[in-house]
């Protein structure tokens, strides 16, 4: 596993998978838009609008994974001293921002005709936005610094800072009253949506991460390539 | 104790009590930071007439009146206590008896609440719409799924 912290290793690996990873997402994402718009059922409440949720969930959950995979590398890099987390955070950073902002818009989208409001001010809803705001705080702070290490030392200490925020995404809808509906799938209860709609939830939530890690590992290299042009 | 196990100790450390103060803060506004509030929630002797709030519940069973095209009296009721409201506009999509709704408004006097805003809520339950005739026949609908 030395690839996940070892810049050259990470190269080969890289390498080796880049493609299988981008051929097998895109493989996942004709299934699952065919699972999603044709061979899945409309809600008994909701109708055919059910179907914003293959979009709308793996986007939310993925804007959520990549910040959690951040605050790891950010743990990494500073207590640990593994320079590799500072590019992978870089990296990746507006990859999260851009998941969070799918799952805004297409929220919205969903809720205008359900909830009768594109948006509204409830806790899960704020803290989403929240999670957003903190992702561009991110970029705009990588581009602001003169100086690389003290850059990278500031926007991960900002980034252990931010993490404080995901209990509160997660959990906001169970400890106040939200418009948001409560979470359908939890690890300790038996979920609350059909197989037949389980199923193209779970492939576009594949299609969602292997296209999250085919575009990381782009974005990786090319920081990889400018930081050795950068020390020369 | 290793310096790298320090810097561990201290980054977690550090997060542990910036997360608990941020919860201390959030737990004591509770009452702001909760959308709306459910109708047994709402203490009849301090209500304020006029004052803009949220409540919350579901739309009591047979309690929906149609004044007009646009015009609407139903009861919110979380089945401890329910409240009259009032309400002048287009109704969303989901909005039916039986269903979660949130409501945007204000007390008019100490029993009839004037919304503004109607919000339809809806729960975290997803099935096939075939599949609710199925058990509708065979009986094994349940009533909680609405």
């Amino acid at each position: 596993m030395k690839f996940l912290i070892n810049p050259s290793k990470f190269n080969e690996v890289a390498d080796y998978i880049f493609k299988p990873v981008l051929i097998l997402s895109i493989v996942f994402f004709a299934i699952g838009l065919l699972f999603s718009f044709y061979l899945s059922p409309d809600d008994y409440q909701q109708g055919s609008t059910v179907r914003i949720m293959y979009v709308h969930v793996p986007s939310a959950w993925l804007g959520l994974l990549t910040y959690a995979i951040m605050t790891l590398y950010s743990i990494l890099a500073l207590a640990f001293r593994i320079p590799f987390g500072f590019i992978f955070n870089t990296a990746v950073t507006p990859i999260g921002a851009v998941f969070t902002l799918i799952c805004i818009i297409s929220g919205s989208l969903w809720g205008r005709p359900m909830w009768g409001t594109w948006w509204v001010w409830d806790a899960r809803l704020t803290s989403v936005a929240i999670l957003f705001i903190i992702y561009l705080i991110i970029i705009f702070m990588n581009l602001s610094f003169e100086n690389r290490i003290v850059r990278e030392k500031v926007v991960a200490i900002f980034i252990l800072v931010g993490s404080v925020n995901l209990p509160i995404v997660k959990f906001s809808v169970d400890w106040w009253n939200t418009l948001h509906q409560p979470a359908t799938i939890s690890k300790l209860s038996k979920p609350n949506i059909d197989p037949s709609m389980m199923t193209p939830l779970i492939i576009m939530t594949f299609a969602f991460i292997l296209i999250g890690i085919a575009i990381a590992i782009l974005r990786i290299k090319t920081e990889i390539i400018s930081r050795k042009s950068y020390l020369s | 104790m290793s310096l790298r196990f320090q810097r561990l100790l201290f980054i977690l450390l550090t997060l542990v009590i910036i997360l608990s103060a941020v919860l201390l803060i959030l737990y004591n506004t509770r009452e702001n930071v909760s959308y709306f509030y459910t109708p047994s929630e709402i203490d009849k002797s301090d209500i304020i007439i006029n004052k803009i709030i949220r409540i919350g519940g579901f739309v009591e069973n047979n309690s929906f009146n149609k004044i007009s095209s646009s015009s609407f009296k139903f009861k919110i009721t979380d089945e401890k206590a329910s409240i009259l409201v009032t309400f002048k506009g287009i109704l969303p999509d989901l909005f039916r008896e039986g269903q979660g709704a949130v409501i945007e408004g204000a007390f008019v006097d100490k029993n009839i609440f004037s919304a503004t805003n109607v919000f339809a809520k809806h729960d975290e339950n997803y099935m096939p719409a075939s599949i609710k005739e199925d058990l509708k026949d065979t009986g094994y609908w349940n009533k909680k799924y609405k």
